[in-house]
C-alpha cells in the first residue's frame, strides 16, 4: 500500500515539474512572441500590463479567457469538440516524460526515448482532424485535413533527421544521447554535439528544423490554422478556456520539438565550455536556453516568411525533404563507419 | 540536378536575406509614440482647434461669411455713442458689441478659411486637440464674454438709441419738409405778392 501511494507521489511530481515548466514557458512565450513580432515591426507591442514592457500580458489574457463564455456549436459533436483540445494538449505534454531536463532529472529513463516521443506527438495529428471534423464548419474541416495532411507527411523527415542521429549515437534513449555529447574534442576546442561531429548532420538539422517547423504548424507551414484564408482553420469554433488548452497545446509542442532538437544535435544540458558552468542546475539551464533559443528562431521565422501554397507544401516535403533526408542518412552512415 | 541545387541555394539565399532584415529591425528604435503619457510635438501651422482672442475682435463677420459650413455664428450690437469700446490691439476701433460668437467644432472641417480674413488677426487655431465630448452640444465653444443681463442692457440701449435716431431723423425729415413745405409757401406767397403788386401797380393805372 505503502508503495503504491509512494510510486503515485513520485509519478505526481514528475508530472508537475513538466507541467510547472510548459506553462511557464507559455506565459513568457506568448508575451515574448508578441514582444519580438512589435520589435521586428518596429513597434513596442504589449506595454501596458504590469509595468516592465507589459510583463503581465499572458496573465491578463489568460484571465480575460477564464471569463469568455464556452460556446459549442449547435451541431457539433459535443463530445469530440470538447475532447480535442484536451487530447491535444496531452499529445504534447506525454511525449515531455523521456525529455532529460538535466543530467539529474528524465521524466522516466526508457530505453526507446525518442520512438515514444515520436509516436506519442502523432496523435497531434488524430486531435486537428477530430477538432475539425466535430465543429461541423467548413474552415475548420480544410484545416483539419490539411493539418492532418502536413502532419502526416513532415512526420516522414522528422523521424528520417531523428534517424540519422540515432545512427550515430546507438540509443534511442535521450539520457543516453545527451551523455554521448559530453566533453570538448571535436577539433580540440568544439564541444563534442553530434552537429560538430558529423558535417552531414548539419544538413540533418536544417531538415529537422523545417520539419519541426512544420510539426508545429507554425509560419511559413502555419497551413492548418491560416488565419488569412481560414479564419483560423480548425480552432474557428473554439472559444475560451478550450482555445486556450489549442494555445497552450501549440507553445508546448514548440517547446517539445525545440528541446528535441537541443537534445539530438546541440549536446542537450551540456554546457558549451566543458566542465566549466557544468552540474545538475546549469545543465537545465543550458538544455533551456538551447530549446529558447530554436524557439526564437522559429519565431524570428514566423515574421520574416510568409505562408506556403499547400500544393508547394506538399512539394517540399515529398519531393525535396524526403529524398534529402534518406540519401543524407545514407552519407550519416558512411561517415561514421569509415571515420 | 544543376538546376535544383541553384534553386536551392537561391532559397536559402533568399530566407537569409529576409531574416537578416527583420533582425536588423529587431534592434532598430521603435517608431511608437507612447500617446497618452509622450505626445509629439505638433507642427507649425497645425489645425487643431479654433480660438477667437475676443477682445481683439470688431465684429466685422468676415470670417463667419468665409466659412464654408457656416459654424461661426455671430451677432453684434452697435454700440451706443455714450460707450467707448476702446480701440484692438492692432490699433482698429471698435463699435460693436459682441453678443454672441460661437464656434461649433463639431462641424468645423478645419479648412482655415476663417483665419486670413480677419482683419485684426484674433481668430486663429491652437494646438490643442484632446477635446472630444460626450455630448455634441458642449462642442460649441462660446467666446463672448458678455454677461446675459449686460447683453440685454446693451440691446435695449442700442435699440433706445437706435429708436431716438429713427425719431430724430424722422424730426429732421418732418422739419425738412416743414422747412420744403414754407419755403413752397414763401415761394407762392412772394409770387402770390408779385402779382397782387402787379394788381396793384396796374390798379392805379386802371383807376387812373
Amino acid at each position: 500500500m505503502a508503495e503504491i501511494l509512494g510510486n503515485i507521489t513520485i509519478s505526481l511530481v514528475h508530472v508537475a515539474i513538466p507541467l510547472t515548466i510548459i506553462l511557464l514557458f507559455a506565459l513568457v512565450a506568448i508575451w515574448g512572441e508578441r514582444k519580438i513580432a512589435g520589435f521586428i515591426q518596429d513597434r513596442l507591442g504589449p506595454y501596458r500590463v504590469g509595468g516592465w514592457h507589459g510583463w503581465a500580458q499572458s496573465i491578463a489574457d489568460l484571465l480575460k479567457l477564464l471569463q469568455k463564455e464556452d460556446i459549442i456549436p449547435k451541431d457539433a459533436n459535443r463530445f469530440l469538440f470538447k475532447f480535442a483540445p484536451f487530447m491535444m494538449f496531452t499529445a504534447s505534454f506525454a511525449a515531455f516524460a523521456v525529455i532529460p531536463f538535466s543530467s539529474a532529472y528524465i521524466g522516466s529513463m526508457i530505453n526507446i526515448g525518442v520512438f515514444y516521443l515520436l509516436a506519442v506527438t502523432s496523435i497531434l495529428t488524430l486531435s486537428v482532424i477530430m477538432a475539425g471534423w466535430a465543429s461541423n464548419n467548413k474552415w475548420s474541416l480544410l484545416g483539419g485535413m490539411r493539418g492532418a495532411a502536413q502532419l502526416i507527411s513532415y512526420e516522414v523527415p522528422t523521424i528520417a533527421s531523428v534517424l540519422m542521429v540515432i545512427v550515430v549515437s546507438g540509443s534511442l534513449n535521450l539520457m543516453t544521447v545527451t551523455e554521448m555529447q559530453s566533453g570538448n574534442d571535436v577539433l580540440g576546442f568544439l564541444p563534442n554535439w553530434f552537429i560538430f561531429q558529423n558535417p552531414f548532420l548539419i544538413i540533418g538539422f536544417v531538415i529537422f528544423f523545417i520539419s519541426i517547423l512544420a510539426e508545429s504548424h507554425r509560419v511559413p507551414f502555419d497551413l492548418p490554422e491560416s488565419e488569412s484564408e481560414l479564419v483560423a482553420g480548425y480552432q474557428t469554433e473554439y472559444s475560451g478556456m478550450r482555445w486556450a488548452m489549442f494555445m497552450l497545446a501549440e507553445y508546448a509542442d514548440m517547446l517539445l520539438l525545440s528541446l528535441l532538437g537541443a537534445t539530438l544535435f546541440f549536446g542537450g544540458w551540456n554546457s558549451p565550455f566543458g566542465d566549466f558552468m557544468a552540474g545538475p542546475v546549469w545543465g537545465f539551464f543550458w538544455f533551456m536556453l538551447k530549446g529558447l533559443l530554436l524557439v526564437f528562431v522559429m519565431m524570428w521565422i514566423r515574421w520574416t516568411l510568409p505562408r506556403y501554397r499547400v500544393d508547394h507544401l506538399m512539394h517540399i516535403c515529398w519531393n525535396v525533404l524526403i529524398p534529402l533526408a534518406f540519401v543524407n542518412l545514407v552519407l550519416v552512415a558512411l561517415w561514421e563507419v569509415i571515420f | 540536378m544543376q538546376n535544383v541545387i541553384k534553386e536551392g541555394w537561391l532559397t536559402f539565399k533568399s530566407i537569409f536575406i529576409g531574416m537578416g532584415v527583420t533582425m536588423r529591425h529587431l534592434f532598430s528604435p521603435s517608431v511608437t509614440e507612447l500617446y497618452p503619457e509622450e505626445k509629439i510635438e505638433l507642427p507649425k501651422g497645425v489645425r487643431a482647434k479654433l480660438y477667437v482672442n475676443i477682445d481683439d475682435c470688431i465684429g466685422c463677420n468676415l470670417c463667419a461669411r468665409a466659412c464654408p459650413v457656416n459654424c461661426i455664428d455671430i451677432e453684434t450690437v452697435m454700440a451706443t455713442s455714450d460707450v467707448d469700446l476702446g480701440k484692438t490691439s492692432t490699433g482698429n476701433p471698435k463699435r460693436f458689441w459682441l453678443t454672441r460668437f460661437n464656434i461649433d467644432m463639431a462641424k468645423c472641417m478645419y479648412c482655415d478659411l476663417c483665419v486670413p480674413p480677419c482683419p485684426t488677426d484674433c481668430i486663429y487655431m491652437v494646438p490643442e486637440y484632446e477635446y472630444s465630448e460626450f455630448d455634441r452640444t458642449n462642442l460649441v465653444y462660446h467666446f463672448s464674454n458678455l454677461q446675459p443681463a449686460m447683453v440685454a442692457e446693451v440691446k435695449e440701449k442700442a435699440e433706445k438709441e437706435a429708436e431716438e435716431k429713427r425719431r430724430k431723423k424722422e424730426e429732421e425729415k418732418k422739419k425738412k419738409e416743414e422747412e420744403k413745405k414754407k419755403k413752397e409757401m414763401q415761394a407762392k406767397n412772394e409770387l402770390a405778392d408779385n402779382s397782387d403788386e402787379k394788381n396793384d401797380s396796374s390798379k392805379p393805372e386802371k383807376g387812373d
